[in-house]
Order: C-alpha cells, then sequence, then structure tokens
C-alpha cells in the first residue's frame, strides 16, 4: 500500500482519525484527557506488551461502517486495533466504569497495600489507578499470598509481593538485552517473576525494570527508604554517557542527589533507556548538567512537598549568649520534669 | 452619630463637686469593691502545684505511638510531614534489621524523627494523616524554653513509653483518651 488508509474512530463522541493498524488505546491517547483508558501493564516501547491487566477494557457500541453491530464483550483497547467506523465507548459507558471498578479490586486481591513502606507510593500506578477507577473497601477476607525473599542483585529490590504481573519487566529484560535471565515461573496464583538462575542481572541496562514497573515490585535498592518522592525536587538534567544517551531527571534534595530515573512521559512511559551506571552510580550533583526543573502534575503528590534544603531539621542559631555576655540560659524547667505524657522512654 | 451598642458614655467634662473633691467617699467605695472580693470564688488557680484540667478535644504535644506489643508503630510514610500546613515535621527512615522485630512494627521506621515546636500550630492534621494510628496530639502543652534548640523535639521526647516494660508510665503517658 503506498499511501496510508485512514480510519475513522469515535471515542466518546470525539472523532478521530487514525492510520490503519493503530490500536483503541493509541487512538484514545492522541485525543488525551479523561477519554484514555488506564494501562498497567501496556507499554508503547515494549513489544508484545499489553492484554494482561485488563484495566483498559472499553465497550465498542459499534464495531466498524460495514458490521455496525457491537462487540458482544467489553474488549481490551490495548490489543484492539481500530477499524473504520468504529463507535467506541470508555468513561460514557456505565459497564465499563463498573468493570474497571472490579478490575481493580481483582488487582488489589493480592496486593499488601503497604503504601507506608514501599518506595513507589507517591509514583505509582496502581495507587493512582485505584483512587481514581476502585471502590473505597475490599470485600477479601482471606490471607493474601506472600513469597520468600528473593535477592536478584545489589541494585533491585523485588518485593514479589507487590507484584501485579503485568509482564513488563519481562519484556524489558527480555528486549534490552540479548540473554533472558528474567521472566516467569509458576502458574496462576504461585506466578512469579524471577530470575531463572539465583545470579544478579548484570546487564548495563536492567535498571530500566524499576521504571517500567507499574507498582512497587520492582525498586531502586540504592534509593531504598532513602526518602519519600514527594519530599524530592525533580530536576531534568543530562551527562555525556557512552552507552545511553544520558537523559534523565534527578530526584534532589538541597543538592544532594537521591535517585536518578528516566525521563518519563505523561503515560508514565520512559522517554529514553538509560544505563546502569547513570541511575545508580552517578549520584554527585557535579557529575550532571542541570537543565532545569520537571514539570510535575499539580495533582501529583510529588507538586505537594513544600521541604526545602537537606534532610534533617535545619538548625536555629541561638542568640541568648551572644547578647548575654557569653552567659548561657539558666534552665527553670524540663520538659521531663513536668510532664507525663512525653516521657523520655530511655532514660 | 449612630453608636454601635447602648453601653458607650459620654465622656463629662464637668467640674468636680466638693464631694469629689474630698477623694475619701470615692476611695472607701473602691477600698470595699476590692474587699468584698475576698469572700468571692478565686477564679485563678496555683499551678503548677493545681493543674486545671483540659478539655477533651485539647491537642497538646505530639506523641509517638507503640502497638500493644511495645514495637513503634510509625514507618516514616512521610504523610505527616505532608499534610502538615507548618512544616514542622522532618524524619528519616531506616531499615529494620533481623531481630529487631520486637523493637518496629513495619519493615522500614522512623530512625530519626523531629518537631519542631516553634513552628508547630497544633492544628492535629498530622494524627488524621497518619495511616498506622502512630502520631497522637497529648493533653500536654509544649514548656517554655530558653534555647530555640530546646523546642525541636526528636524521638527521644516524643515516643511513648513502653507498655510491656513500664505500664504505669505507659498509662499515665495515654492520659484520659484511648
Amino acid at each position: 500500500m503506498s499511501e496510508q488508509q485512514l480510519f475513522k474512530v469515535t471515542i466518546d463522541n470525539i472523532t478521530i482519525e487514525v492510520p490503519a493498524g493503530t490500536t483503541i488505546l493509541n487512538a484514545a491517547r492522541q485525543i488525551g484527557g479523561d477519554v484514555t483508558p488506564p494501562a498497567m501493564c501496556y507499554y508503547s516501547k515494549l513489544e508484545g506488551s499489553g492484554g494482561k491487566c485488563r484495566t483498559c477494557l472499553v465497550e465498542v457500541s459499534k464495531g466498524s461502517e460495514k458490521d455496525p453491530r457491537p462487540m458482544p464483550k467489553l474488549i481490551a483497547s490495548c490489543r484492539t486495533t481500530v477499524m473504520d467506523g468504529m463507535e467506541v465507548k470508555n468513561i460514557t459507558s456505565e459497564k465499563v466504569i463498573d468493570a474497571r471498578a472490579g478490575v481493580v479490586e481483582f488487582l488489589l486481591l493480592n496486593h499488601p497495600l503497604d503504601c507506608p513502606i514501599c518506595d513507589q507510593a507517591g509514583e505509582c500506578h496502581l495507587q493512582d489507578l485505584s483512587y481514581d477507577h476502585g471502590k473505597e473497601g475490599t470485600r477479601y477476607e482471606f490471607e493474601r499470598r506472600t513469597f520468600k525473599k528473593h535477592d536478584i542483585g545489589p541494585y533491585i529490590q523485588l518485593h514479589m509481593t507487590r507484584c501485579i504481573l503485568c509482564y513488563r519487566c519481562v519484556y524489558t529484560a527480555d528486549q534490552l538485552s540479548k540473554q533472558r535471565s528474567h521472566g516467569v515461573l509458576d502458574r496462576g496464583d504461585h506466578s512469579q517473576i524471577a530470575t531463572f538462575i539465583e545470579k544478579s542481572l548484570d546487564n548495563e541496562f536492567i535498571g530500566n525494570v524499576i521504571d517500567v514497573c507499574p507498582v512497587g515490585a520492582l525498586t531502586d535498592k540504592t534509593f531504598r527508604f532513602k526518602n519519600r518522592v514527594w519530599f524530592l525536587k525533580p530536576m531534568d538534567a543530562h551527562r555525556d554517557c557512552p552507552t545511553c544517551s544520558g537523559k534523565v531527571t534527578l530526584w534532589n534534595r538541597g543538592d544532594e542527589v537521591y535517585r536518578v530515573t528516566a525521563r518519563k512521559d505523561k503515560w508514565g512511559e520512559v522517554e529514553d533507556w538509560i544505563c546502569n551506571t547513570c541511575r545508580f552510580e552517578t549520584k554527585n550533583a557535579s557529575d550532571w548538567v542541570i537543565e532545569g526543573p520537571r514539570e510535575i502534575d499539580r495533582h501529583s503528590v510529588i507538586a505537594q512537598g513544600h521541604y526545602q534544603g537537606s534532610v534533617g531539621m535545619h538548625t536555629p542559631t541561638e542568640t541568648f549568649a551572644a547578647v548575654n555576655a557569653g552567659r548561657a540560659p539558666h534552665l527553670l524547667m524540663d520538659i521531663h520534669s513536668v510532664s507525663e505524657v512525653n516521657k523520655d522512654s530511655s532514660l | 452619630m449612630q453608636a454601635l451598642t447602648n453601653r458607650a458614655q459620654e465622656v463629662s467634662r464637668k467640674p468636680m463637686t466638693f464631694m469629689e473633691r474630698l477623694y475619701i467617699p470615692g476611695i472607701l467605695k473602691g477600698m470595699a469593691i476590692t474587699f468584698s472580693h475576698i469572700f468571692k470564688k478565686q477564679p485563678t488557680i496555683r499551678y503548677p502545684e493545681q493543674k486545671r484540667e483540659f478539655s477533651p478535644v485539647f491537642r497538646g504535644l505530639h506523641v509517638l505511638n507503640r502497638d500493644e506489643e511495645g514495637r513503634e508503630r510509625c514507618t516514616a510514610c512521610g504523610l505527616c510531614a505532608v499534610a502538615c500546613p507548618a512544616e514542622a515535621i522532618t524524619m528519616e527512615a531506616a531499615e529494620r534489621e533481623v531481630g529487631q522485630e520486637n523493637l518496629y512494627r513495619e519493615e522500614k521506621y522512623a530512625a530519626k524523627y523531629e518537631i519542631n515546636m516553634l513552628r508547630c500550630i497544633f492544628c492535629g492534621l498530622c494524627e488524621e494523616a497518619c495511616p498506622k494510628d502512630a502520631i497522637y496530639l497529648s493533653e500536654t502543652f509544649a514548656p517554655a524554653n530558653f534555647t530555640r534548640t530546646g523546642f525541636i523535639y526528636g524521638k527521644d521526647h516524643l515516643l511513648i513509653p513502653n507498655p510491656v516494660t513500664e505500664p504505669e508510665a505507659y498509662a499515665a503517658a495515654k492520659g484520659q483518651r484511648n
């Protein structure tokens, strides 16, 4: 075909023309805004991703111009290509909203909900998804699945309990590296991502599995429990890197670089893969050329942190001795002799 | 001009009468008022020997809570700090080591936890934000101090006594609240 065929598709009463072969999700992303279905497993930069999580389900109320019958079931928009004259309902369909709430409930069945501990909190797609589309409570009364702790190297922390089995990390490991050392073992409820051999992943780009992980199952071990993301200030920065593009986001507090991640676009997908050296080993502010602050959605919790400067309380300077000829103040009352409530338990 | 209240009185500019110039009746009247107060109920109390009762909704100094087994509840999630409108709370997290399970409830705990009582406005938003029931506002207030560093309360000041090893101190610290 010399000329690319354009298909007309209507999503939530907004009509757009897209090339044939585009998926409904990508057509909706071209429109943008609320019309776009959420996606937990689909990743435009990873071949073969999608179709696992079912959060992008949409209703097709008219199949195409030639065959106007509606599709009998809700379909996964990340894996279904558009047809000419197709009409899709996303947020205008009661069925979709109800199904999505159900999918969120399913995803959270075995999720430990340890957000106060998890380093991903604040930038977690599952957190956003459940707040936007989920129900308030859970009906699950049984024990959640647990796994033995699995060490996958000095840089990456694996929390299998938080995994929603989106396969993004598996595709990343497959497609960025030549050898396959990372995959999914077992089936159903027991399935888990793991290294096939008890060896750490030593690919130069393997750190990107942290960025593609929509939940906190794969997190940066060098950043583990160091700080919360919303107290850090994201800055665009770059450096001359021989292996990757060197374009990253620095997460600073004061002058200290806490974490280095790839730059993410508005769908939460990385713009450029970055190498392990940039991500884990270059944490001096002097190594980077800072371009400016990164734009963060103002509804995000990351935009809510107001604390400036380095971590720890700024110690105020005392003026008493200076104005009293060097005489230190005579303390009359000690909190521990007065208050029962805040008694120092270490005494 | 119309007065806003009916309590306003015009200042009298008239010269004093003879009785007023004597001053004695005025002094006697004043002394009578003073002495009559001896027999009235005292509005003041003898602090610090006597203390007033706090209102059940009083919000005073913060307490870092422990669970029934005496483990610290705080996991340093940072929600109190982000909720704090006065930016008074900072913390540093650390990972629980093997063998510290009886000290800390969760995998992560607050290695440092500081509240600047000079910044704090005792609004109680930290208490509301806490997902782990770890921080409470108690029934005491911050005492005066000469140094500003003395108002930065660390974990050693804030942590409630252990209910297992020091049940009396814990009960006293818990106060009237549950």
